[in-house]
């Protein structure tokens, strides 16, 4: 007779290939578009390499201690975001809700700025780029108007593209391009989900890598542009008096925040399909390193291109005032060269002032060239297009940039969604019957239906609107539940023990410290400093208003009432299930404690649950 | 290309050229285009002259419609274009953008979308056939455990009745050696 071999308890929940897959998941959950095209923003407007000093204190403080409160809590649960917190406490179950509820809302919109990158690259196939050239009025005599007054990179996005209105309250009509691309991307994200991290642990493999390889490319190709190095001076000079600016500190903080796509949940799910015994101390600082090197990697192709950009303007500027001086002098051609102009213009001034005078010569300063900062869609859609079509083979470039925005796009998408999808499968709302292909197909399907709206002419200002309120101040308010609930709730001593178990090691000092005090509170800082200064000026947004004197300049409008309403709405929503769900719990308690058959739940503990 | 008398010629035949095109008589002559004011800058001013009405100079508006005809006659003969020779006072007429009969994004997009469509596709089809295949092993194994209603006899996890005992070897070192044993 032969003894059964003890087989090790199986509770059938899907796992990753390999760590490599893990690790690749988090990375690209992180890696996103923000840190293209925020990144280099903040860095250039806030004093260059000075702003990198703000950003690793916000680094060690604030991001690594969350990451790795997050990736440890997800692998010793093995739950998704919502089950997670209820295992913790049925109190915090709020905490949960309110990352699945911030989840849904990024999906929406975040999914459809993909569908302009998308159409962005279909249109890429084109020659010549249809932005880069105005298209003709209805009489054929000349540009078009709106084209003519601003650039045919501005015509083409705010008109081609968007057809956007002038005033949020104007909606007008669906784009049905924008609608055929929008289902595009939403299949595509079914294709890559279907099976959750099934599918996508096989997807990540192509959307985490290939944007580094064309970020290399771009490196390389823009090393070699003229104007390159001025771009990049520009961008790393440290100015170290804007550290005095409180408001760098606060922008520091919030973009690493942000950029490690905390709070989501997402990297609960990801972490509760790894193995139990995994060190999560190392994935943490991996992922948030790398994070944060690629976004430093990120704004070299990013400023050398812009500085090509202005460099470009700057002699192109110079080069009309030199064709009209010529032109009225007589000079024979080549006479005045864009190394000599200043010497020829003092001369000329200085003997013909009137005639000088009457050329009305626009000023060429490059350092204002380059000072044109842009952040966000402005610098992909924008900015960028028209740096490149103004590099030879300016198709292949369009083509490789905007596949590389939607991989990013992409590999982010993916964490929203496994923020929404994982905790519905652990829900006792569907039923164990229903296969996985289809939850994620309605999934889709319904966040398709919603996101219609933000194909009509008034979307970019309502994805803006989502950006600024449902993706921004729900997340410091969860995050800041999470440290303290794992930290006075959940007890440290309890964590500790059950980090030390998982990875082997004992908990450093520094998990200590930054656990218990240095987040939260700093986390807390933030949170209020971000309220004040929202709260300081009537919330308002830039329109595309073909008929304002400023035109091509965007005019400046408050949001109407039932927008600021709507606005707030967004910004409390999820916040509100934390005390909600508390509550909801206590009463339950409160009724049940009068009942004599109520046997308290016994207390949880990573080691317990699977020896 | 420097700027000499033979460029002033050959500009005075193209003058010429496109005069005799525009009017369809053959009597304009190089000599008929005067040249006056040439500056470094290579600008200068120029009339054309009738012989046959007494020297007198053509209207200006028959000229200007006449360069306009054949502008890119002129231009190409001087490797130029529209923006690096000016014709005061003429300006040059717009060729709209070629748009092709379909456009190219349409194009593109159905390619990018046939593509997905069919792996999504290709994945739910796959999906459905592993669960059944899964079905019918579990069905499989039940109608199995149903049947034998002993219990199966297993040995290291193979049913007994598989296991072929004629097949086996005899153990040379545990065969009977009855010597051995001590007799009861």
């Amino acid at each position: 007779l032969s003894v059964p071999p003890e087989t090790p308890k199986e509770d059938g929940r899907p796992k990753w290939d390999n760590k490599f897959q893990y690790i690749l998941s988090c990375i690209g959950f992180a890696v996103g578009l923000g840190n293209v095209w925020r990144f280099p923003y903040l860095c250039q407007i806030h004093g260059g390499g000075a702003f990198l000093i703000p950003y690793f204190i916000a680094l060690l403080f604030e991001g690594i201690p969350l990451l790795h409160l997050e990736l440890a809590l997800g692998q010793c649960l093995r739950k998704g975001s919502i089950g997670a917190w209820n295992t913790i406490s049925p109190y915090l179950g709020g905490v949960g809700v309110a990352s699945w509820v911030v989840s849904v809302l990024v999906s929406l919109y975040y999914n459809t700025v993909l569908t302009w990158v998308m159409w962005y690259f279909i249109n890429s196939f084109q020659e010549p780029l249809p932005w880069s050239v105005c298209p003709l009025n209805e009489n054929r005599t000349g540009l078009n108007e709106e084209c003519y007054e601003s650039t045919p990179v501005n015509y083409f996005w705010y008109r081609k593209t968007l057809n956007i209105t002038p005033d949020v309250t104007e909606s007008g009509t669906l784009q049905w391009w924008l609608i055929l691309c929008l289902a595009t991307c939403w299949a595509i994200v079914y294709l890559c989900t279907i099976r959750g991290i099934e599918t996508t642990g096989k997807a990540i493999y192509v959307t985490a890598i290939f944007p580094y390889l064309v970020l290399t490319t771009f490196l390389i190709h823009g090393l070699t542009l003229p104007g390159a190095t001025d771009g990049l001076a520009y961008l790393f000079t440290p100015n170290l008096n804007t550290l005095k600016n409180p408001r760098v500190w606060l922008d520091a903080a919030t973009q690493i925040f942000f950029s490690l796509s905390l709070a989501f949940g997402g990297l609960i799910a990801f972490s509760s399909y790894n193995p139990l015994k995994n060190d999560c101390e190392k994935d943490a600082v991996t992922v948030a390193i790398v994070n944060s090197m690629t976004s430093l990697y990120a704004s070299i192709p990013v400023f050398s291109v812009l500085g090509f950009k202005a460099t470009t303007g700057y002699w192109d500027c110079l080069d009309r005032n030199i064709i009209s001086v010529i032109n009225e002098f007589d000079l024979p051609e080549e006479s005045i060269m864009r190394e000599n102009y200043t010497v020829w213009i003092n001369f000329l001034n200085s003997s013909y002032p009137e005639k000088i005078a009457g050329l009305k010569l626009k000023r060429c300063d490059l350092q204002e060239f380059l000072d044109q900062s842009v952040s966000g869609t402005g610098l992909a859609f924008i900015v960028f297009t028209q740096a490149i079509i103004l590099m030879p083979g300016s198709q292949a470039w369009a083509i490789l940039f905007f596949i590389m925005l939607f991989s990013l796009g992409l590999s982010s998408m993916f964490g929203n969604i496994e923020g929404v999808f994982t905790p519905l499968l652990e829900l006792q709302i569907v039923s164990k019957s229903m296969p996985k292909e289809l939850i994620s197909g309605i999934i889709c399907l319904i966040s398709f239906l919603i996101a219609l709206c933000f194909t009509l002419g008034s979307g970019s200002y309502w994805i803006d609107i989502f950006d600024s309120y449902a993706g921004s101040l729900p997340l410091l308010v969860i995050a800041f539940f999470e440290v303290i609930g794992v930290a006075y709730v959940y007890k440290i001593k309890r964590f500790s023990k059950d980090v030390k178990w998982m990875t082997g090691r004992k908990l450093n000092l520094y998990w200590h410290i930054t656990w218990r005090f240095i987040s939260p509170l700093l986390l807390l800082i933030v949170f209020v400093a971000f309220v004040v200064l929202q709260i300081q000026k009537p919330p308002s947004y830039a329109a595309w208003n073909p008929k304002y004197e400023g035109f091509p300049m965007k005019e400046e409008k408050v949001y109407p009432p039932w927008v600021v309403s709507i606005c707030v709405l967004l910004a409390v929503l999820p916040g509100v299930f934390i005390p909600l769900v508390a509550l909801f719990h206590l009463i339950k308690r409160m009724r049940r404690s009068k009942d004599p058959r109520f046997v308290p739940p016994e207390v949880f503990s990573c080691q317990g649950a699977n020896s | 290309y420097a700027w000499d008398a033979n460029e002033e010629y050959l500009f005075k035949a193209m003058v010429a050229f496109t005069m005799r095109k525009y009017s369809r008589k053959n009597t304009t002559q190089i000599s008929n285009v005067l040249l006056c004011n040439v500056t470094d800058r290579v600008s200068f001013w120029f009339v054309v002259t009738d012989s046959s009405k007494n020297v007198t100079t053509v209207p200006g508006s028959e000229v200007e419609a006449a360069i306009r005809m054949n502008r890119d006659r002129i231009n190409s003969a001087f490797l130029l274009s529209d923006k690096t020779l000016q014709f005061l006072e003429i300006t040059s007429t717009l060729s709209p953008p070629v748009e092709p009969s379909t456009p190219v994004w349409l194009i593109v997009f159905g390619v990018v979308l046939c593509i997905i469509v069919a792996g999504i596709v290709f994945l739910v089809v796959a999906g459905i056939q592993q669960r059944k295949k899964k079905n019918k092993e579990s069905t499989e194994r039940e109608n199995l455990e149903e049947k034998g209603e002993v219990p199966v006899a297993v040995e290291n996890g193979i049913p007994c009745e598989a296991l072929d005992l004629k097949t086996g070897h005899i153990n040379g070192v545990f065969a009977a050696d009855d010597e051995r044993f001590t007799s009861l």
